[in-house]
């Protein structure tokens, strides 16, 4: 179960908590998981989200692996100049 | 797909890191270099945009037949000619490019005309009579994000807040980050020390409008030259905005006279093409400086408050902050990434940082290098200098021991793996600059900085010629050299000299989408695409020697610019050439390319350490800066003058934005200062030599190493600056800019005191 950690400000869109525990092997179905389960969380999901796994930073990329000991951090989306 | 690409930190490298001459330099200094205003066309009308004097008010009507009846006078459009897009994210720009029901900043666009000369142009936006029924205006955060503050989008509600908000309000959305438990650890404190900020509003200061020349002819086929970071972007959003299909809009991007984040989105764009179409005539528009400032994107105001706690011994306890940036008039300021990066260069047990993202009557704001990060890096870098100074602690060892390094939760969150940061300050401490001796009323200041770094998508194409050179195109629009960049890499990769090398920057119709050349990405990504491009065409080059020696591909190796046995076994053979490999191409195949396309990852962040020397004149208030030196972790500098440029670049940005630029507006709600006399940008004149100091860890994400470069070098310097102007007048400066004014009335006050 890979450890799935949103930013603060999504807290009540997820029941109080920001830390999960999710059975995900890519991030299309870390995507899906969450769209599921806190429905919520559409709006944000919706508008894009940032990925970090393991400290690399995946923006679109559905497919790229999430290992069971991985660190998920869900983060808005970002852009540079 | 992630390249998991092992990074080739052994490798030796024969052109990586050398410093050849621009591929664009001689045109650039001969004035033979084509930017967004240089292209013409037979038949063509000149665009204007008649703006909005008022900050806020409600278009009653728009009256434009006085204008059209005018001789010369060829299209008029207004809000009627641009249907509100179904897309969300086009939505925002729709509005920002042409008033709806409200013009919502002074300068807002309600009318464009295109007529055979300028001179019948400016006459028909005089004859166009706009009905405005005024309202309330506000143009500080503070004061929008206030109970009572006139309110710019009805049925906007604050999101990410714990309670649902029951009112309309200026504030877009809260962004909350962080970990541990804050007040526990300012408990464990001794020192706490807690401030408020504010930076004004700067614009990016690129000394070439935005211009463009649009053409849509009867059967729906577009053309747009145009200076700008994405073609491809403007590409699709004019597409979106006016309904083409996308292939029939190609879109060429010029040579581009600055950017920084400015030419990330549209203007004049799709005015000029729906001009052009309801007209069916070119049409060119070029931005006067007036119009760059009032109706284009600077970067965001802002107020902050900063709290930090350390233990005696110069251990961070606890750190939180909270920072309110005004985005103008839309959705969408860089809270959210200041936010993040206010407290990525420490590594801390406890910390939080909330973000508000609020709008106000100002124009909307575009990305400025590294958005956000330089005003919350200003607010965090001042009190930790002043911490260390109350500790009685160098500012520099202070930051060591507390600095984040491989293996840091960060403050965002994500674990960090190889960075160099700690490297960065180390060097600083030993660097001369550190230990020269400083004069009467002089200060020096350091600070650090953190940006992210970001690939995105990418395709090359690289194209063998007749005669065994290579032509090389990318996507990208070449903004701080990156033609030079993929031109070394190329010719590295396939063992080449760099001049037997031309990289263009393609249009949208020749090479696949390319994500806009911002988040210091180029470099990076189109650097990895064009390496792996090199790659996929050597590969196709031993083939064809391969099939030419009778052998099996794989025993075909490629060294130094030439096709070789692998080895003895494979046979003895003479090594075949580039040159002798591509005039048989048409007899062993056809033509050969490489081509890599990519959604890349992998980026690394980077890190900077900045010491500045200023002296404060305590007559004027008048700060002028001494000496200037840039430590920064470039990953590897494929071209190192590039990279000492996007460093002093920063540098130099940092500088303006520190003690002269800022956004004045009227209480009128009007912008005071459009034009570069009353704001003052530096020039070579105020400025030292700005030296530098590359440092290389790798990145493991790219296989020769690279790492971002252009957006890390303008984090630290508003902090940097502010740090040793508060230690050259002997009181602590928190607003910045620190123009003569304030630095007065600072001193006057802390002298009283």
């Amino acid at each position: 179960m890979a450890k799935v950690i949103l930013w603060g400000s999504l807290k009540k869109a997820v029941g109080g908590k920001t830390e999960l525990e999710l059975d995900v092997s890519d991030v299309r179905e870390l995507l899906d998981a969450l769209g599921e389960r806190y429905p919520k969380l559409g709006p944000q999901l919706d508008a894009g989200v940032s990925v970090s796994i393991d400290g690399t930073m995946v923006r679109d990329n559905l497919f790229v692996a999430i290992k069971p000991d991985s660190e998920v951090y869900v983060l808005p989306r970002m852009a540079g100049g | 797909m992630s390249l998991q690409t092992e990074t080739e930190t052994k490798r030796s490298f024969n052109q990586i890191g050398t410093r050849p001459v621009r591929p664009d330099g001689i045109d650039k200094v001969t004035g033979r270099a084509r930017f967004g205003a240089d292209m013409e066309m037979p038949g063509m009308l000149h665009g204007l945009v008649l703006r909005s004097p008022h900050p806020h008010a409600k278009v009653k009507s728009i009256d434009i037949s006085r204008a059209a009846k005018l001789a010369g006078v060829k299209a008029i459009v207004t809000r009627d000619d641009f249907k509100m897009p179904k897309d969300k994210d086009l939505v925002d720009i729709c509005a920002n490019i042409m008033a709806r029901d409200k013009v919502l900043y002074d300068g807002h666009a309600v009318a464009a005309v295109a007529a055979t000369t300028k001179a019948i142009a400016r006459e028909a936006l005089k004859r166009i009579k706009v009905e405005y029924e005024i309202l309330p205006h506000v143009t500080d955060v503070d004061e929008a994000m206030k109970p009572g503050a006139p309110i710019l989008h009805k049925g906007m509600r604050t999101g990410g807040m714990d309670t649902k908000p029951r009112k309309d309000s200026n504030v877009v959305k809260r962004y909350k980050f962080g970990h541990g438990d804050v007040e526990k650890g300012f408990k464990q404190a001794d020192i706490v020390i807690e401030r408020s900020f504010k930076t004004a509003a700067t614009h990016q200061g690129y000394i070439e409008p935005h211009a463009c020349l649009a053409s849509i002819g009867p059967d729906g086929q577009g053309d747009l030259w145009v200076c700008t970071q994405g073609h491809y972007m403007v590409r699709n959003v004019c597409a979106g905005l006016l309904g083409l299909d996308v292939s029939q809009l190609r879109v060429t991007a010029s040579e581009i006279g600055g950017g920084f984040g400015g030419k990330t989105t549209v203007f004049i764009e799709p005015l000029a093409l729906a001009l052009s179409r309801k007209a069916n005539r070119p049409v060119k528009m070029v931005m006067s400086r007036d119009e760059v400032f009032r109706a284009t994107g600077p970067t965001s105001s802002t107020s902050m408050d900063v709290k930090i706690g350390a233990t005696k011994d110069g251990r961070i306890t606890a750190a939180h902050a909270e920072l309110r940036f005004q985005g103008g008039a839309f959705a969408g300021s860089p809270v959210s990434m200041g936010a993040m990066t206010a407290f990525a260069c420490y590594d801390l047990k406890n910390v939080q940082s909330i973000g508000y993202d609020v709008v106000t009557n100002r124009p909307k704001q575009a990305a400025y290098r590294a958005p956000g990060a330089p005003m919350a890096a200003f607010a965090v870098e001042s009190v930790i200098d002043e911490l260390a100074s109350k500790l009685g602690m160098d500012g520099l060892e202070f930051r060591i021991l507390n600095a984040a390094g491989e293996g840091t939760k960060s403050s965002y969150g994500p674990t960090f793996g190889p960075i160099g940061l700690k490297t960065t300050l180390e060097k600083a401490k030993s660097h001369a600059h550190n230990k020269a001796k400083l004069g009467k009323n002089q200060g020096r200041g350091i600070a650090c900085g953190f940006w992210f770094n970001f690939a995105g998508n990418t395709c090359v194409s690289l194209n063998l010629q007749l005669d065994g050179t290579i032509a090389l195109s990318v996507g990208t629009p070449d903004i701080g050299g990156s033609r030079a960049s993929m031109s070394l890499m190329a010719a590295e990769e396939l063992g080449v000299p760099y001049d037997k090398v031309r990289t263009i920057v393609a249009d949208t119709a020749s090479l696949g989408y390319n994500d806009v050349t911002d988040g210091s990405r180029t470099t990076f990504a189109a650097g990895l695409a064009t390496i792996e491009a090199a790659r996929d065409a050597i590969g196709k080059m031993c083939g064809r020697a391969a099939k030419v020696w009778g052998i099996p591909a794989d025993a075909v190796k490629w060294e130094n610019g030439y096709a070789k046995p692998a080895g003895p076994n494979a046979g003895a053979f003479k090594p075949m050439s580039m040159a002798e490999i591509a005039a048989i191409a048409h007899k062993t195949g056809g033509p050969i390319a490489g081509h890599y396309e990519i959604n890349a990852d992998g980026a690394g962040v980077s890190f900077a350490t900045h010491i500045v020397d200023s002296e404060v004149d305590p007559e004027t208030g008048r700060v002028t800066i001494l000496r200037y030196t840039v430590l920064q972790d470039a990953g590897k500098a494929i071209h190192p003058d590039y990279v000492e440029g996007q460093y002093q670049g920063g540098a130099v940005q940092g500088i303006g934005w520190a003690i002269n630029e800022e956004y004045i507006y009227g209480e009128d709600g009007r912008l005071q200062n459009a034009g570069f006399l009353d704001y003052r940008i530096p020039v070579a004149s105020d400025l030292p030599m700005i030296d530098t100091v590359i440092l290389e860890i790798p990145n493991p994400g790219h296989p020769y190493g690279v790492r971002g470069v252009g957006e890390t070098s303008i984090v630290p310097p508003l902090a940097a600056i502010a740090n040793s102007v508060s230690n050259a007048a002997g009181v602590r400066l928190t607003e910045l800019p620190m123009s003569p004014p304030k630095v007065l009335k600072a001193i006057g006050e802390h002298n009283r005191a």
